[in-house]
């Protein structure tokens, strides 16, 4: 399954927690917040094949 | 993970607290920890006219909807930078602000009380800085070798010039930003690793008018995380620009987060009680000696509080000579 995050994405195996996908493609659990098919999840969800994950940055945006 | 209130899932675990909650009471938390910290830190009451400082990011439009929301008489400043090159980054951020201001949204979409936020319609202030003064801020700063290369320090001296210029002359009581946690602590680390004992005897979450014509600063949003409002604003629907400024890209204060963050995630809590216990020193006085005692006078030009003999910083920067009051 794929998790995308600012243009790029990752592939990862289903079965694992948010946070331990998170940690595999090198990113902070701190940094980002988590929505699985849409809805904003916390991190230890455990992924499926079908979700569709998306990463929002935590810093971010505003002048 | 179900939220501690009820059997919904959680949209966030904060560990800090080891508490969970869903949208439903996650809002509800927000607000009334807002509350409590404008409470504890007398920061202003619902008989006085705030103006918020807002960008079109998060921190800011959370915040005006979490005021908004609780009753209070929150006004906003929009300051246009003219930053759009490479990307539209400024328009944007208007864009989102005004689109915010029109949705009217802090009176629907909640289960929290809103008779509050139904009396009162906001208006927006905005300042464009290149219409007013005639360069945008990349120009200004290139122009003055101001910031190294980078327009961060033109911007900001702008930014908190126009800010309190403008909620001065139009009696605002309380100027408000949206700096949150991770901000503070950012500039915490920063003042600290440089042992900047001035900039640490300021910083805090309330700064008093010291002068007359300056107005008193707050920041209601200061002991919540950044991934707090980032949550707070997904789950109100606020529109908000995910970019960042693209000056700040790799800067000194975003590689201070992250370091912030991996400690974080190695020490729930961190970062919070590096704020509390700070300002729990400050407020026994451990800086106290380092308050500046330089006495502030009024610009030749502009009539702005400034340390500078003549004209302040900002006349300076922009050539400012005749006379604007």
């Amino acid at each position: 399954m794929d998790i995308q995050y600012r243009g790029k994405k990752w592939e990862v195996k289903s079965g694992m927690t948010a946070r331990d996908a998170l940690k595999k493609i090198g990113l902070d659990p701190e940094s980002v917040l988590i929505t699985i098919n849409g809805k904003i999840a916390t991190d230890d969800v455990v992924l499926r094949e079908t979700d569709q994950v998306k990463l929002i940055a935590v810093v971010s945006g505003g002048e | 993970m179900h939220c501690r209130k009820c059997d919904a899932n959680a949209v966030i675990n904060m560990r800090h607290h080891r508490l969970a909650l869903c949208g439903t009471h996650y809002d509800e938390w927000v607000l009334m920890q807002t509350d409590r910290a404008i409470e504890k830190y007398k920061m202003f009451t619902r008989d006085e006219r705030i103006l918020l400082a807002v960008s079109g990011g998060k921190d800011s439009l959370s915040l005006w909807d979490v005021l908004l929301r609780l009753g209070y008489q929150a006004d906003g400043l929009y300051i246009g930078l003219g930053i759009n090159d490479p990307e539209p980054y400024s328009d944007v951020s208007l864009e989102k602000t005004k689109k915010f201001v029109d949705s009217g949204q802090w009176t629907v979409n909640s289960d929290v009380d809103t008779e509050h936020a139904a009396r009162y319609t906001p208006t927006l202030h905005v300042v464009d800085i290149p219409q007013t003064y005639g360069k945008t801020i990349p120009q200004i700063a290139r122009e003055k070798a101001r910031g190294q290369g980078r327009p961060c320090a033109a911007c900001g001296l702008t930014k908190r010039y126009v800010m309190n210029r403008l909620a001065h002359d139009k009696g605002y009581a309380v100027l408000a930003t949206g700096h949150n946690l991770d901000d503070e602590v950012a500039v915490l680390f920063q003042n600290t690793m440089r042992w900047q004992t001035g900039y640490l005897a300021r910083q805090a979450p309330v700064l008093p008018a010291s002068h007359e014509g300056l107005t008193k600063k707050v920041k209601p949003f200061c002991r919540f995380y950044e991934r707090e409002t980032a949550t707070y604003a997904l789950v109100r629907g606020i529109d908000y620009i995910y970019e960042e400024c693209p000056h700040a890209v790799g800067n000194l204060t975003n590689f201070y987060k992250t370091l912030l963050n991996q400690l974080e995630t190695e020490s729930p809590g961190a970062k919070l009680s590096y704020y509390l216990e700070f300002l729990r020193a400050r407020g026994e006085g451990l800086f106290e000696k380092f308050n500046s005692t330089e006495e502030l006078h009024e610009c030749e030009v502009c009539g702005q509080p400034t340390t500078a003999p003549g004209r302040c910083a900002f006349c300076r920067m922009w050539d400012i000579s005749a006379v604007v009051r």
